[in-house]
């Protein structure tokens, strides 16, 4: 087939994202011609401040070289301008003549600094900040020249100011309104931002109007004249008074322009062939600023163009971070309150903390940070998410960390670490790799770090850090990701909620006619998504769907914890933290027999055989299977322990028998596969020996009966667990703590503890379900029930079946 | 010269699975992919030597169950950004039975 032909004007940040986008999707739909009127391929315009202030050079910021227009076959013209879109003949023509034809057309044109209409705009040393070429006068100007005035003082302007500072300039700040940045911060914030540019050597002048531009002698501007009649000297001028978007070509076109190019929800202008994206486009009324939005515009443009026909943009919200190093300044949403809107406030002057949240309803509206923006991204995802914060609203201004995220001490502040400091302890990643990563391969997302440096990739604690620090170095242009919309993997667009629902309405049995039916775009999905597939299926349909082994990790593969040196540990089921001397008696003879290096116990009130050769696994079980012992899956997604404390049957205080209260729910679970691994705990009293405030499911006998409390965690974030309701019986502890599981494996997705399940769904939404209703509860239990039927040991039968146990034989090389 | 030796039969190999085979050079893993291809590695990975027969199988790739390494199985390469590569060794199907030369 013939292709199609692509014209994009316009050759910046979001005019390449989306042909970035669309290649992605239809690498062989268009022949694709580009127009820049830049000498420039596509580079990183948010960068040009750290280029100024002298941390990066203009090579380090190029995003797309010309070897990337060459290799997707775009024809590129750099610095040609165009000046005319003839709709009728659907081609564009460029200044010099160059014309080409559309099929479709996509306007990105960016939008251009605002110039004050005052004498003397046009001497030479006024100028704007706005593309590589205004960079490099003022480098240029701050080698022979010394007085800088900066009109402005909002994100850009303030950029400017301190990379001319650094680069030795005597720069001050000239601004109308009251405070600086009253765009993006309150008074109390933007006072404090100014004292600390002053110590940085910055001067300010406030509520100043300019009325005019002097020329000196040389012809080259030489002061600046205010309406009050004051002045000051100036031989570089930076106009940083706000955008227009770029509109005289569409408009030229008789394409409908109010505050920008008027765009719908496809990115579609009046005229259906061309479309637009990017700064010089008003979606809903909104012409946006920053990176971020232009993005999201990107993805849903390129979605149409490649013919898809899905995704509608809906608007953004944004967030902004000042790009001073060594300066924390965060605001997102509405932070200026206003009628209805509730705040709250923190203030420490002195220490340099300032912090506002503006709360609408159970909703945050907006959150002003200053010296302190550890948790930035964490608001501004509960604000993107309107997550309802009800719940959390009286610890909400400690922020996500007040129980602290383990392993971090005292590392919150991530523009004062210094280079050399580690941010991913499991990985050994530190600031600085990190801040290199961003700046040199162009990333704007968490996703995007991760797979370049390794940060946050295994336990994730370190994420909150590594988005600081992405905010901090590419300022609004840090994407949080979709928490709620993320596709599952690379392998597939469809997130955890939609595979979820699509195996229960198509009743899918397999892993491959799931692949077939949801479109997945690798033969055999990846190691993130079969293992979440495999769990789908087997908790949708138990009994029915194939459990594929081979989807599963190697330690559920292996019943037992592959260790570091290729071992494994081996961990026998301790019902309820009890044992018996025959048992141990068992176990000693296991450990000496198969010369097992370590015996310990675990934090799970239980014994842990580590370091077994993979080839022994069958025989250790078959030992261990004569006393009874089976399988404690502490390699599994699944239930893991249930731990007890001594109880009624002993101790002085207790109020029920927690042991054997202990003992029953565990028997229950056996063999529960879950979407993460399920831990409970059962004390006797109050006092909570078992430490059942940090669990899954945590169970405390009062006299009258149990408490049970849900959603604990213990683990890289300490949560505490959450009463959910009070029970007499032991029956009851075991219907409702089994009907909450079950809603949890239905409807959490693979790899949420229960505390994550929670948090997204509410306490007051499982209420309802396992408390409230008892219909309900009642058919989650049995369910339960039903899967759970009939489980046999893994390990009992692995020592069984011949089959099974190749798995763990090696083969030989005949000689 | 390549020195074939009868390994095992197809079957004793789980589809998007693998086994280990002891050799005078180390352990090595033999995979076998959805479309029935086997591939032989040394069964160390290039990053702290974790076992790549206990990996984890899709198309052509072995994802390490250390520390999720990507190592593709027919060069033994590690995907980028990681960089190392684990030695491969020659490995044929003819009918049902698998060969290998080390
Ligand atoms: C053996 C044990 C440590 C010990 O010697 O005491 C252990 C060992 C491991 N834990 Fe644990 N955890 C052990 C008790 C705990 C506890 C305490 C408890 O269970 O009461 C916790 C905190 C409580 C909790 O989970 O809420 C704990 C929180 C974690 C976490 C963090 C989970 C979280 O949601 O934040 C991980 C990482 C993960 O699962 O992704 C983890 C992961 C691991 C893994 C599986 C890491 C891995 O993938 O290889 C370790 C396996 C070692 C091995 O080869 O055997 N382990 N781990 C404990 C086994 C208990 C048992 O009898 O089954
Ligand atoms: C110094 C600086 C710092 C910034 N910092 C941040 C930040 O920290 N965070 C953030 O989110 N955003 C930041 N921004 C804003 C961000 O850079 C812009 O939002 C983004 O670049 C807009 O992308 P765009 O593609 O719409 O426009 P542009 O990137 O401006 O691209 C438009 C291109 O089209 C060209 N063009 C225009 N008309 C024509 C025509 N008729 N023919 C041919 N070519 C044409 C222009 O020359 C330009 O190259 C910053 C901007 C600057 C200048
Ligand atoms: S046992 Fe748990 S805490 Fe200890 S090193 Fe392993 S994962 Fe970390
Ligand atoms: S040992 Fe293979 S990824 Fe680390």
């Amino acid at each position: 087939m013939k292709k199609q032909k692509l014209v994009m004007v316009g050759n910046g940040m979001a005019g390449c994202r989306t042909l970035e986008e669309l290649l992605k999707l239809a690498p062989d739909l268009y022949e694709i011609t580009v127009f820049g009127a830049e000498p420039h391929p596509n580079y990183n315009r948010i960068l040009l401040s750290p280029v100024l202030a002298g941390e990066m050079t203009l090579p380090d910021i190029v995003l797309n070289d010309l070897d990337w227009y060459r290799d997707n076959g775009i024809a590129l013209h750099t610095g040609k301008q165009v000046t005319k879109i003839d709709r009728k003949a659907r081609k564009v023509i460029a200044v010099d003549g160059t014309e080409a034809s559309y099929d479709r057309l996509l306007l990105a044109t960016g939008s251009s600094p605002f110039i004050l209409p005052v004498p003397g705009k046009d001497l030479p040393g006024v100028i704007a900040y706005r593309d590589i070429a205004d960079t490099e006068a003022m480098i240029e100007a701050a080698k022979h020249h010394s007085h800088a005035v900066v009109i402005g003082a909002g994100l850009l302007g303030l950029e400017a100011a301190n990379g001319l500072k650094l680069r030795g300039m005597d720069v001050t700040v000239v601004h109308l309104a009251d405070w600086i940045m009253e765009r993006q911060l309150d008074k109390t914030a933007a006072d404090l931002l100014q004292k600390s540019l002053e110590n940085k050597g910055l001067k300010f002048l406030l509520g100043k109007q300019t009325a005019e531009l002097v020329a000196g002698e040389s012809g080259r501007v030489a002061a600046i004249c205010f309406k009050d009649n004051s002045g000051i000297p100036a031989d570089l001028v930076v106009m940083a008074v706000g955008i227009r978007p770029n509109t005289a070509l569409a408009e030229s076109a008789g394409i409908r322009c109010e505050r920008g190019i008027v765009v719908d929800d496809t990115l579609q202008t009046y005229d259906p062939k061309i479309y637009a994206v990017g700064e010089c486009v008003a979606h809903r009324g909104i012409a946006y600023g920053l990176v971020a939005p232009l993005f999201e515009q990107a993805k849903v443009c390129a979605n149409h163009l490649a013919q898809m026909g899905i995704g509608r943009y809906s608007g953004s919200v944004t967030s902004t971070k000042l790009k001073v190093t060594g300066i924390d300044v965060f605001s997102a949403g509405n932070f200026m309150g206003g009628e209805g809107m509730e705040e709250i406030v923190l203030a420490d002057p002195s220490g340099g903390i300032y912090k506002k949240l503006i709360i609408q309803g159970d909703l945050l509206a907006g959150a002003v940070l200053y010296g302190d923006t550890a948790d930035g991204a964490w608001y501004f995802q509960l604000l993107k998410d309107k997550q309802n914060i009800a719940e959390i609203r009286d610890h909400l201004m400690f922020g996500s960390h007040h129980v602290g995220d383990v392993g971090h001490a005292g590392q919150v502040k991530a523009a004062t670490m210094p280079d050399t400091a580690e941010v991913c302890g499991c990985n050994g990643v530190c600031k600085g790799d990190i801040v290199r990563a961003i700046k040199t391969h162009g990333l704007f997302t968490v996703e995007d770090v991760r797979k370049h440096t390794k940060a946050s990739s295994s336990c994730g604690s370190c994420t909150g850090l590594v988005e600081q620090l992405l905010a901090s170095t590419v300022g609004g242009a840090y994407q949080p990701s979709d928490s709620k919309n993320k596709p599952v993997c690379g392998c597939t667009d469809h997130t955890h909620g939609e595979v979820r629902a699509a195996i229960r309405d198509q009743h899918l049995l397999n892993i491959p006619d799931t692949l077939r039916a949801l479109d997945w775009k690798t033969p055999n999905g990846c190691a993130s998504c079969r293992p979440a597939l495999n769990y789908y299926l087997i908790s949708s349909w138990p009994k029915e769907a194939e459990d594929d082994p081979q989807s599963r990790f190697i330690n559920e593969r292996a019943h037992a914890n592959i260790q570091k040196d290729g071992t494994f540990s081996v961990v026998p089921r301790m019902w309820g933290g009890l044992t018996t001397p025959n048992e141990l008696r068992v176990i000693a003879d296991v450990a000496e027999k198969y010369q097992v290096p370590t015996v310990k116990m675990t934090g799970g009130a239980r014994i842990d055989l580590l370091g077994i050769k993979k080839s022994d696994l069958p025989n250790v079980w078959a030992d261990l299977g004569v006393a009874g012992l089976v399988s404690g899956h502490a390699y599994g997604k699944s239930i893991r322990t249930v731990k007890t404390c001594v109880g009624a049957e002993h101790c002085r205080f207790g109020t029920q028998l927690s042991m054997s209260m202990g003992v029953k729910l565990e028997k229950m679970l056996f063999g529960m596969w879950a979407p993460h691994k399920v831990k409970l705990a059962v004390s006797g009293c109050p006092r909570n020996c078992a430490e059942a405030g940090i669990k899954d499911i945590g169970v405390i006998g009062v006299d009258s009966g149990y408490e049970l409390y849900i959603a604990g965690n213990g683990g890289i974030k300490t949560e505490i667990a959450m009463f959910m309701c009070k029970v007499n019986t032991d029956s009851e502890v075991l219907e409702y703590s089994g009907s909450f599981l079950q809603l949890y494996r239905e409807e959490a997705y693979y790899l949420e503890r229960t505390c994550h399940y929670v948090a997204r769904v509410g306490l007051d939404y499982v209420k309802a379900n396992v408390v409230e209703d008892a219909t309900r509860r009642n058919e989650l239990y049995e369910r339960l029930l039903y899967s759970l039927q009939d489980y046999e040991d893994p390990w009992a039968a692995a020592v069984a079946q011949p089959v099974a146990r190749r798995e763990y034989e090696k083969l030989e090389v005949p000689a | 010269m390549a020195n074939w030796k009868k390994l095992c039969a197809l079957d004793d190999i789980p589809r998007l699975g693998s086994r280990v085979v002891k050799s005078a050079k180390g352990d090595i893993a033999v995979f076998r992919t959805a479309d029935d291809e086997v591939f032989a590695l040394h069964d160390k990975c290039p990053h702290k030597g974790g076992p790549l027969s206990q990996g984890f199988v899709a198309g052509k790739v072995v994802t390490c169950p250390m520390h999720s390494w990507k190592i593709q199985l027919e060069s033994g390469a590690a995907d980028a950004p990681d960089v190392g590569c684990a030695r491969s060794f020659a490995v044929k199907l003819e009918g049902d039975t698998v060969w290998i030369s080390l």
